[in-house]
C-alpha cells in the first residue's frame, strides 16, 4: 500500500501526471541516444547552444501567429537550424573552429530573441508562452513529442551505422565514398528536432538537460554504442518519472526536480560506474599495490 | 520586507511635501504647461488621466499587458523619471524595483503613494498589494491622486475636483451595478480559480472565494503537487470556474480546469491593463470585464 501511495497513486489518480510522464518517457528515449551521439563527437556543448537559438524563431512565430505549437516550434527549427547550418559553413570555408563560429551565431541568435521579446513589450507573457512547463502538456504538444521521439528512433536505427562511422572518422566515410555531408545534415536535424519538442513542452532547461545529462552519465557504464544508448535512454526515462514523483511528494517545481535527478544520476555514474570512474581508478590502484 | 519599503516610501513623500511647495510656484507661472506624470504602472496611469485630464501627460512605466512583479527598469524609464514632476506608486510592496529606480534616476520630486488610506489586506507575513481589485479602494485612490495634482499644479485644482468626482460617480455606480450582478449567483457557488493570487480585495469586498493555482507572485514555478493539490480542491468543492489572467501560464490553467471539470472562464485582469482596444483597457473597462466575466461563468450551468 505504501509503494502504492508513493509510485502509482499520482498517476492513477492525476491525468496531468500521466501527460508529464508520456512527456518524459517519449523524451527521455530519444533526445538521451542524440545526447550520446553529440558527447561521441565532442559537440556536448552545441547542444545548449542550438536551444539559445531557438528562442528568436520562437518568438518570431508567436509574434507571427499567436500561440499556436505549430508556428512556434516550425520558427525555433527554421533559426535552430540556420546557426547550425551558417556555423558549419563559415568552419569549412574559413577554417575557424566550429565552436568558435557556433558560439558566435548563437550568441547573435539569443540577443536576437531577446531584442524580439523586449520590443513585445510584454517579456513575462512571451517567457511564458515560450517556455512550457511539464506540468501543462496539451494534447498537441504530447503529438508533437511523441512523433518526434518515433521519428527519431526510427532514423537511428536506419542511419545507425553511417551515423557512428560519421561521429568517429569522417574522412573515412567519405574516402569509402559515403556521403557525410548528407549524414550530419540528418544528424544536425535530428538534433534541433528534439530540442523543438522538449524546449516547447518543458522549457530549455529541460530540453537540453535530458538530451546531455544522461549521454555524459552512460559513458561510466557502457563501451559500445548500441549499450551507451539504451543505458542513456533509461537514465533520462528514470530520472523524469523520479523527478515527477519528487515533485509531487515534496512540492519542488517539477522542471528542475527532472533535471536535479539526471544531475545526480551523473555525479552518481561518475564516482559508481563500471569505467573510469573513480570508484574503478581506486580499486584498479589498489589491485596494482597488492600485486 | 515589504513593510519596511512601505514606510519608506511614506517618509519622502512627507519629506519631499517642502521641495514640492518650492515647484509649485515655478509651475504656476505657466499655466498652459501640462504636468508630467510619471505613474509606476498602466491602471494607476488610466486613474491618473481621468482626474488630471488636459493638463497633465500620463506616462506608466510598466505598460498594458506587462507585469509590474518582475519588471526591469531601463535606462529609458529612470530618464522618463528624472524628467517627471511627480511620481505616483502602488505601494504596499508592488513596486519592489521603485527604491532603485527612484535613486538611479536622481528624481529629486515627490512620490506619491496612491494606496494611503486604504484598508489593508495582510496576506502571510506580508501586505496585499492589489488594492485596486475593490472599487472602494479606487476611491481612495482617487482622492489620493486628486490631492497630489492639486498640490502640485494648483492652479488647476477646480478642474482636478471635477475630474475626480465625475470620475468617483461612475466607480460608485459600476461597483453597484457589479453588486448587483453578484447577488444574482449563490454566496456558496461563488468560488473562482485563478492562476495568480491578485483578487484577494476583489473576493474581500465582493464576496467571492478566489483560490490560488500557483503561489503568491507570478515568478514562482508550480509544482505538481501545487497543480495537484488545485485539482483535487476542484473536484471537492466543486469550483465552477478557472481563470486565466492576463500575465501567467494559460497553459497550466487550461490543464487544471479540464481535469478538474470547472468551466474554462477566459481571462481576468489582474496587475495590468490590456492593450488599447481590447476589453480592458481602461481601469472601469477592465473592472466591468472581469466582474462580466466572473458573474458569466459562475452561472453557467
Amino acid at each position: 500500500m505504501e509503494l502504492y501511495d508513493w509510485f502509482i497513486a499520482p498517476f492513477a489518480e492525476f491525468s496531468f501526471m500521466r501527460r508529464a510522464l508520456v512527456a518524459c518517457l517519449a523524451l527521455g528515449l530519444s533526445s538521451a541516444p542524440v545526447g550520446v551521439l553529440l558527447v561521441l563527437r565532442r559537440m556536448s556543448l552545441v547542444g545548449d547552444a542550438m536551444a539559445h537559438a531557438l528562442l528568436p524563431g520562437a518568438a518570431l512565430g508567436f509574434i507571427a501567429a499567436g500561440f499556436s505549437l505549430y508556428a512556434m516550434g516550425l520558427g525555433g527549427f527554421i533559426a535552430a537550424m540556420l546557426v547550425a547550418t551558417l556555423a558549419g559553413w563559415v568552419t569549412r570555408k574559413t577554417g575557424q573552429r566550429e565552436d568558435a563560429s557556433f558560439a558566435a551565431f548563437y550568441l547573435i541568435a539569443l540577443a536576437g530573441g531577446v531584442m524580439l521579446i523586449s520590443l513585445r513589450g510584454n517579456s513575462v507573457d512571451l517567457m511564458r508562452v515560450l517556455f512550457g512547463t511539464i506540468l501543462a502538456v496539451d494534447d498537441d504538444a504530447l503529438i508533437l513529442m511523441t512523433t518526434v521521439s518515433s521519428v527519431t528512433l526510427v532514423a537511428l536505427a536506419l542511419m545507425y551505422r553511417p551515423l557512428i562511422v560519421e561521429c568517429f572518422d569522417p574522412g573515412f566515410l567519405r574516402s569509402v565514398g559515403g556521403r557525410g555531408g548528407w549524414v550530419y545534415l540528418l544528424f544536425q536535424t535530428l538534433v534541433v528536432l528534439n530540442l523543438v519538442s522538449g524546449f516547447q513542452a518543458l522549457g530549455t532547461l529541460m530540453a537540453v538537460g535530458l538530451m546531455m545529462l544522461p549521454a555524459a552519465s552512460a559513458r561510466f557504464w557502457a563501451v559500445r554504442v548500441s549499450s551507451l544508448f539504451v543505458v542513456a535512454a533509461l537514465i533520462a526515462v528514470a530520472s523524469g518519472i523520479a523527478g515527477l514523483l519528487i515533485s509531487y511528494h515534496a512540492h519542488l517545481p517539477s522542471g528542475p526536480a527532472i533535471v536535479l535527478v539526471a544531475g545526480a544520476a551523473y555525479i552518481a555514474s561518475l564516482f559508481l560506474g563500471r569505467r573510469d570512474s573513480a570508484l574503478q581508478f581506486l580499486l584498479r590502484k589498489q589491485s596494482h599495490r597488492v600485486g | 520586507m515589504k513593510i519596511s519599503r512601505f514606510f519608506w516610501v511614506k517618509l519622502v513623500v512627507l519629506a519631499s511635501a517642502q521641495a514640492l511647495s518650492i515647484s509649485v510656484c515655478s509651475a504656476q507661472s505657466a499655466t498652459t504647461e501640462r504636468v508630467r506624470v510619471v505613474a509606476s504602472f498602466s491602471i494607476l496611469a488610466d486613474m491618473v488621466r481621468e482626474v488630471g485630464g488636459e493638463a497633465v501627460e500620463v506616462t506608466a512605466l510598466v505598460g498594458p499587458g506587462a507585469d509590474a512583479h518582475v519588471f526591469e527598469p531601463s535606462p529609458a524609464d529612470a530618464r522618463r523619471v528624472a524628467s517627471a514632476q511627480l511620481l505616483i506608486v502602488n505601494g504596499l510592496g508592488f513596486e519592489g524595483w521603485l527604491n532603485r529606480l527612484v535613486t538611479a534616476s536622481g528624481y529629486r520630486g515627490a512620490v506619491v503613494v496612491a494606496t494611503i488610506g486604504v484598508p489593508l489586506r495582510k496576506i502571510g507575513r506580508g501586505v496585499d498589494p492589489h488594492a485596486w481589485q475593490s472599487l472602494n479602494n479606487a476611491l481612495i485612490y482617487v482622492e489620493n491622486i486628486h490631492s497630489a495634482l492639486a498640490k502640485t499644479l494648483p492652479s488647476q485644482a477646480a478642474n482636478f475636483r471635477k475630474n475626480a468626482e465625475q470620475y468617483s460617480a461612475k466607480i460608485r455606480a459600476l461597483d453597484a451595478s457589479v453588486r448587483e450582478r453578484i447577488a444574482t449567483v449563490p454566496a456558496a457557488e461563488r468560488r473562482v480559480i485563478t492562476s495568480h493570487d491578485a483578487f484577494g480585495y476583489f473576493g474581500d469586498a465582493y464576496k467571492v472565494e478566489f483560490i490560488a493555482a500557483q503561489g503568491w507572485s507570478t515568478d514562482s514555478e508550480a509544482s505538481a503537487a501545487d497543480v495537484a493539490r488545485i485539482i483535487r480542491q476542484l473536484k471537492a468543492k466543486q469550483v465552477r470556474a478557472v481563470f486565466v489572467e492576463n500575465v501567467s501560464d494559460p497553459r497550466l490553467a487550461q490543464r487544471i480546469g479540464k481535469e478538474g471539470g470547472g468551466v474554462m472562464g477566459g481571462t481576468l485582469y489582474s496587475d495590468a491593463l490590456s492593450p488599447p482596444g481590447t476589453s480592458g483597457d481602461t481601469y472601469l473597462n477592465l473592472f466591468e470585464h472581469n466582474a462580466g466575466a466572473l458573474v458569466r461563468a459562475l452561472g453557467a450551468r
